[in-house]
């Protein structure tokens, strides 16, 4: 197997870290490219690019088990850019294909019927809307299970595939296919985003992170950091999305780097429940940097500046890092 | 002496599963249990996983399957319905695994007792359906379908089916076979063609983009299934020698010389046969044919059975809403090309796990027999069903909810 040597994740008391060795610039990222150019995911794509540094860090041992969303067309009959194993499954229950193949390879693996040196590692890929909305229930349980598995959740903040209407992880104020600013509802998405960062904490999983495609050092030492536990790990990456953000292909990084810099996205990482921050910008830019590149936010300046809502988004990030006792 | 779950729950055991995922619902949830008390007590060397649906269950199952163990779940009604994206799915990913399907109506009104409308929901899913009659069939169809399905020319999951509490929770004697018999029937499971490892990357279940890439794989899965047609006869046939039983993908029950034919499937044929005794005695050439594989559908033995006789009426204990009896439409078109077609009658009976008593089977007979018109015509509509007694109770019923 590779990687680090497993801890027990049933112990869960008095798990020590292990010291992990850091990487520490862009020059130290692992060169191997284990998903290869030529998908038909979007120009500029975030989400493919987070996945291209999370799969350097996972190496080519992997099956993914994938729901429905963008990145199922990632394998059409009879090409697939991964050298690694691939599963689709069904929107709701990629988590519950991870189940299955995980525990068909241990039983295999225990009954002698194949090499430990076959072994995968079991990674679930899906968006936001299989994450946060219907594939809650399966996600949940495997978690609760302890399922020695990975989760990379791209999101995107809306259903992609279908055209980028809104789900649970659309932000406030933001135009989507099925929220459009108009003459009754200006502000787009009334409803603000679900915190599935504290929704999976609350099952206390051994690792848990969120990570951005613009800063890749911090997304591979989580990884790295990650693989030292048997259980669930699991990633939320923020992925600017071109056709449904408003934004020129080109501005994808600068746009994840933004939403960093201003607090909206914040770059952390929960071990058995307890939360740290990783990335903490010294001085935070005005929300408004971030919103006034998207499309998605144009209503809230053009025809008119809305500023009660502007107002409410800063003050919605201000209180989440006051909260954290972070906010200088 | 075992109910017809734990019969299921011995066959299972007997065909050493590796990988059991489940979901409580009843009447199913005996055969879970008792696995479980198996696996916990060091019976049985499988591993059972209590998921957090049936969609959840189905896909561990069939996920499971697609790396190469040897899987197995079970369901009924809800259950079935609330998994029912995956079966289409794991049918595609031309998984052998294997399900039980305890039957039982389907809300709403919500329910406990049989019908078969939940299992023939699934009828086009790609799964295979075997359906039993009795404890015994139960085990030994549920090693059979292992071996059915596990065939490289079919590699198509499979539903084994009894009625809820009419088959799943009555006793009858059941001979549980040696395990080493049962090795000799059914080697371990050793896939070729969808597993999962490390120096032999695959992509399962993969996207198709247009039609004619669809077309290809959905054609393939109906060619595996009519594959399925002569693997089944085989297996019958090592399953007959092994055991002493033989399960043909129909059964003829007084077949021989009879002018009037039931058709039935299930637990309630026990029933239809007592009621062609009782016709018999009253010098009726009646018998009846019970379908038990019905993906595939056996045409061609269907039709050799029918074929000539003067009338066959199709007892559905399952509706289509808008159009009747299902496996009645399924018997039409088997016998519409047919010279010699007899007169086809529908009726809709047992809804809900309500009974057919032998008036209302003399009643079929009856029709049967005063069938006139042109060769080959038969009554264009099903009928339900229903004694003057359960009509009179209903009408008490109502009025007590204060709709009389
Ligand atoms: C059960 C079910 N409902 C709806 C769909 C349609 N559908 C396909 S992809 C998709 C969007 C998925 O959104 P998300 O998970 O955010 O991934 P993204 O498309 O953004 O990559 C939807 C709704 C489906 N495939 N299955
Ligand atoms: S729609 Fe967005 S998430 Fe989907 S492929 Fe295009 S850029 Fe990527």
């Amino acid at each position: 197997m590779e990687g680090n040597g497993e801890i027990e994740g049933d112990s869960r008391k008095g798990v020590k870290e292990m010291e992990i060795e850091r990487i520490k610039s862009i020059k130290d990222l692992p060169p191997e490219e284990n998903v290869l150019p030529g998908t038909p995911t979007c120009a500029g794509c975030g989400g493919l690019l987070a996945l291209r540094h999370c799969m350097k860090a996972l190496g080519k041992r992997v099956v993914i088990v994938n729901a429905a969303g963008c990145f199922t067309l990632l394998s059409i009959y009879p090409f697939t850019p991964f050298k690694n194993s691939w599963l689709y499954t069904a929107m709701a229950c990629a988590p519950a294909g991870a189940q299955g193949i995980r525990d068909a390879l241990d039983i295999l693996v225990k009954k002698s019927r194949l090499d430990p040196e076959e072994d995968l590692k079991v990674v679930v890929l899906t968006g936001d809307g299989a994450a946060y909305d219907m594939g809650l229930s399966s996600t949940s349980g495997a978690i609760y299970r302890n399922l020695d598995f990975y989760y990379i959740c791209y999101d995107n903040e809306a259903y992609g595939n279908t055209g980028f209407q809104r789900s649970g992880a659309t932000p406030f104020a933001s135009k989507t296919g099925t929220t459009p600013p108009g003459r009754i509802s200006p502000i787009g998405s009334e409803l603000p985003k679900k915190d599935l960062f504290e929704i999976w904490n609350s099952h206390k999983p051994p690792y848990l992170a969120t990570i951005s495609p613009a800063h890749p050092v911090d997304l591979i030492n989580k990884f790295k950091k990650a693989e030292q536990y048997k259980g669930p790990k699991l990633f939320i990456a923020l992925s600017p999305c071109p056709p449904g953000w408003g934004i020129d292909s080109s501005y994808s990084v600068k746009l994840a780097k933004l939403a960093v810099d201003t607090g909206i996205w914040a770059l952390k990482e929960a071990v058995f429940g307890e939360v740290k921050h990783t990335v903490v910008p010294k001085r935070f830019k005005p929300v408004e940097d971030y919103l006034k590149e998207q499309g998605r936010f144009a209503h809230l300046f053009k025809p008119v500046r809305r500023e009660e809502a502007l107002n409410k988004i800063q003050e919605m990030v201000n209180e989440y890092w006051n909260r954290h006792k972070l906010l200088l | 002496m075992l109910t017809g779950n734990a019969a299921a729950a011995w066959g299972v055991r007997l065909a050493e599963v590796d990988y059991i995922p489940v979901y409580p619902v009843t009447p199913q949830t005996e055969i879970i249990e008792t696995l479980a008390k198996w696996i916990s007590d060091g019976d049985m060397d499988s591993k059972l996983v209590t998921m957090d649906s049936e969609h959840s269950m189905i896909t561990a199952a069939g996920a499971a399957s697609a790396t190469g163990v040897r899987a197995f779940t079970a369901t009924s009604s809800q259950g079935l319905m609330y998994g029912f994206e995956m079966l289409y799915t794991v049918a595609g990913w031309r998984v052998p695994l294997v399900m039980v399907n305890v039957s039982r109506g389907l809300s709403s009104p919500i329910t406990l007792e049989p019908d078969h409308n939940d299992v023939l929901a699934a009828r086009d899913s790609g799964f295979l359906q075997i359906h039993c009659e009795t404890c015994q069939e139960v085990l030994d169809s549920l090693l059979m379908a292992y071996r059915l399905v596990e065939d490289e020319q079919v590699l198509l999951p499979v539903i084994v089916n009894m009625d809820g509490f009419y088959l799943s929770f009555t006793r009858e004697p059941v001979e549980v076979p040696e395990l080493e018999t049962v090795r000799k029937f059914l080697p371990p499971y050793q896939p070729r063609h969808a597993f999962f490892k490390a120096s032999q990357p695959m992509a399962q279940g993969v996207a198709v983009l247009g039609g004619s890439m669809y077309s290809y794989f959905k054609y393939q899965m109906h060619l595996a299934s009519q594959n399925a047609l002569n693997v089944y006869k085989e297996v019958c046939g090592k399953f007959e020698k092994e055991f002493g039983r033989n399960y043909d993908t129909i059964e003829g029950y007084m077949l021989e010389d009879a002018k009037y034919v039931l058709v039935m499937t299930n637990s309630f044929s026990t029933l239809g046969k007592a009621a062609v005794n009782k016709a018999r005695e009253r010098g009726i050439k009646a018998g009846l044919l019970r379908l038990r594989l019905i993906r595939p559908f056996p045409v061609e033995d269907i039709t050799g059975a029918l074929k000539g006789r003067r009338a066959v009426a199709v007892i559905d204990q399952n509706i289509s809403i808008g159009k009747g009896g299902i496996l009645h439409s399924e018997i039409a078109s088997c016998l519409y090309n047919e010279k010699q077609r007899p007169h086809l009658l529908s009726f809709i009976g047992g809804l809900g796990g309500k009974n057919i008593s032998p008036g209302e089977f003399e009643f079929i007979f009856d029709n049967m027999i005063k069938v006139r018109g042109v060769e080959g015509e038969g009554e264009k509509t099903s009928q339900l069903l229903y004694t003057e007694t359960e009509w009179k109770e209903m009408a008490r019923l109502k009025g007590i909810a204060g709709k009389g």
